[in-house]
């Protein structure tokens, strides 16, 4: 309970979310040059996806391994709808963004109850499975996906030195809106209820908690949320192929980000994300495509599980709380307990 | 008719080659509950040494699984204990996800060395083949299956009638017994390990033979192994090998009869049908949900 209130609606907590946002709105102002905003894209478009998949694989602990195939979803959904159907257009193909994540999380409510019988590995099995029939099904429905050949989706006709802008406020603002909707779950009872899975599905259950409800709420969200990122990405890149849509590394590098920032809180894959993607996209952009980053992600990853189990943001604040309760000494000794708990369970 | 028969035949063959694969999964698997999700990348780079030592030094990929097989064994016994042993509580749903990384990494490698291009081995034999009964048996492929079976024999062996064998085994039924009678476990779980890699080892080079391949073709393979160790019900070694020449005998008929194009399609959709109806897999004894922890 003490990790609920702790990260209630605070003054603290508000002045963050005011940063966030200010420091989302102006980027692109301040630093307007096209491959940085190309850059900022690509970074918002990561932390989210992070974020997203931190519902299910951070909150309620499955190692879900198919979030890849979520992404893939919506970037379909959206080329399939924007050339077949002609829906949209310009700015307003942007309005189709939401529709495509809550259609996304519907479709696979079905699914993920399913596979929400199996835990830990078979279930990482499953999920990395529903990655494989995504592709294979865009490949070998040719009349809906066009198969390898892959399909283009028209440019919209935004002023070439602004050409960027829009889908970096599209990505920044669902961002904006996946941290809102993962702050909400963190500080709710849906939230309380992921945890208890996590720790001890069992006995959880036995102590009331509607678990299949939490988890499969923690999937579809994770799902849907994945999807509208992958529906912008499309817009964006303006070519989907089965290949870079459906991308299991997408999937591992996801897990990635939320580990080196922290697994499991809110904030914690938003700076794993901001940490590497950056860089990646420099090198990318530098010194063009090569197969250099599969390397490093996973040494990365490695890194990362062997040295910083707890990730940044966790240990990070442990560290800020050790320091803190130094300085204030032995007169609060209980509200100085009280954050070193707090700080523990969030961690975990 | 014939042309079912036919595809019956190529079926079981190619078979043997999964059946060697997720037998290795799974010996791993029963000790140190670990999925092995790098045991397709590994295989493929086992492919690619043998394609070297094929092309460099003239050697038969058939007997370069003799050196790739101790090579994969000792490599598979350092990555136990350097690295997934030291995930202690987080243990085997980390481990997995540390190999996937592992599997990731090593597909870098290959694309770096060797490139992105497709790559298929012709020794002298490669095309020849044998009818019997109005049959064609291709050579290669019916050496790989006496070569898996050969394997799978072996690993029989040292499983059932060795002491290192019982005590994999009992590592396997219970680790805590196990301790207690003197069984070093995390050694246990170091040789299994070691074993499972050396059936990518002996597989990889046969794998390679039979398909061309590239780094990429790991995410192809790993789904079908993924779906023999589901239906096989991950721990049992002969539920695993039925469930692999089974799933290799469908994709090989609707490759044959429907399209190619769906033939790995197959092997999902009878993951999930067979979840629906048993979720503890079709030879498993225990429920997946409960047989893992």
């Amino acid at each position: 309970m003490t990790a609920v209130r702790a990260s209630r609606l605070r003054p603290s907590g508000l002045a963050q979310a005011a940063v966030f946002v200010v420091v989302l709105v102006v980027l692109p102002i301040a630093f307007p040059a096209q491959w940085l905003v190309n850059l900022f894209i690509f970074t918002a478009m990561f932390a989210g996806a992070a974020m997203a998949w931190n519902l299910i694989g951070g909150n309620a602990g499955y190692p879900a391994l198919g979030n890849g195939g979520f992404f893939g979803v919506g970037a379909y959904a959206m080329a399939i709808l924007t050339t077949h159907l002609g829906v949209g257009g310009g700015y307003w193909t942007f309005a189709w963004v939401i529709p495509i994540g809550i259609g996304t999380a519907i479709v696979f409510a079905p699914i993920g109850r399913l596979l929400l019988r199996t835990r830990a590995a078979v279930f990482a099995i499953l999920t990395i499975t529903l990655l494989f029939i995504g592709q294979t099904l865009a490949y070998n429905l040719a009349s809906l996906t066009q198969g390898s050949l892959g399909i283009t989706i028209p440019s919209p006709p935004f002023p070439p030195a602004s050409y960027d802008q829009p889908f970096y406020y599209a990505m920044a603002a669902l961002l904006a809106l996946t941290v809102l909707f993962c702050w909400a779950v963190r500080n709710s009872k849906v939230g309380l209820a992921l945890n208890a899975v996590r720790d001890d599905e069992d006995r959880a259950r036995g102590l009331g908690v509607q678990t299949e409800m939490v988890k499969l709420f923690a999937f579809c969200s994770s799902a849907g949320l994945t999807a509208a990122f992958g529906a912008i990405w499309a817009y964006y890149v303006s070519f989907v192929f089965p290949g870079f849509a459906f991308d299991p590394i997408l999937s591992l590098s996801v897990i990635l980000f939320a580990f080196l920032g922290g697994v499991g809180s809110l904030w914690g894959p938003l700076v794993g994300a901001l940490l590497i993607v950056p860089v990646q996209q420099y090198l990318a952009f530098r010194f063009g495509a090569s197969h250099l980053y599969l390397i490093a992600y996973a040494a990365v990853f490695l890194i990362v599980i062997y040295l910083l189990p707890n990730g940044i943001v966790p240990s990070g604040r442990q560290y800020l709380t050790k320091v803190w309760r130094l300085r204030s000494g032995p007169t609060t000794p209980d509200a100085a307990l009280l954050v070193s708990n707090v700080t523990a369970r969030d961690s975990r | 008719m014939h042309l079912f028969a036919q595809s019956i035949i190529i079926g079981v063959l190619i078979g043997g080659v999964y059946a060697l694969l997720a037998s290795g999964m799974t010996m791993m698997f029963g000790v140190t509950r670990i999925i092995n999700f790098a045991q397709a990348m590994f295989a493929i780079v086992c492919a690619y040494l043998s394609y070297s030592l094929f092309t460099h030094f003239g050697i038969d990929p058939f007997l370069s699984v003799a050196i790739l097989m101790p090579v994969m064994f000792l490599f598979g016994y350092g990555v136990y204990s350097f690295l997934l042993r030291r995930l202690g509580k987080a243990g085997p749903a980390m481990a997995l996800m540390v190999l996937f990384a592992l599997g990731i990494g090593a597909q870098g490698v290959t694309d770096l060395v060797y490139g992105t291009n497709p790559i298929t081995f012709t020794p002298s034999y490669a095309n020849d083949s044998w009818v019997v009964f109005g049959f064609q048996i291709p050579a290669v492929r019916f050496f790989a299956f006496v070569m898996a079976v050969a394997v799978l024999g072996a690993f029989h062996l040292i499983r059932q009638h060795s002491k290192l064998g019982r005590a994999l085994r009992a590592t396997s039924q219970n680790p805590a017994a196990a301790s207690l009678l003197g069984v070093d476990v995390q050694r246990m779980s170091a040789v299994a390990t070691g074993l499972g890699f050396a059936a990518a080892g002996a597989a990889g080079p046969i794998y390679g033979l039979i398909f061309p391949f590239t780094g990429n073709s790991q995410y192809d393979l790993l789904s079908k192994l993924l779906t023999v160790m589901i239906l096989g019900g991950l721990v049992s070694m002969p539920g695993v090998i039925i469930a692999a020449v089974f799933l290799g005998v469908v994709e090989s008929v609707i490759a044959a009869t429907l399209s190619p194009d769906w033939s790995s399609f197959s092997f999902l959709v009878a993951l999930f049908i067979v979840l629906m109806v048993r979720p503890q897999g079709l030879f498993g004894g225990h429920r997946v949900q409960g047989a893992l922890w």
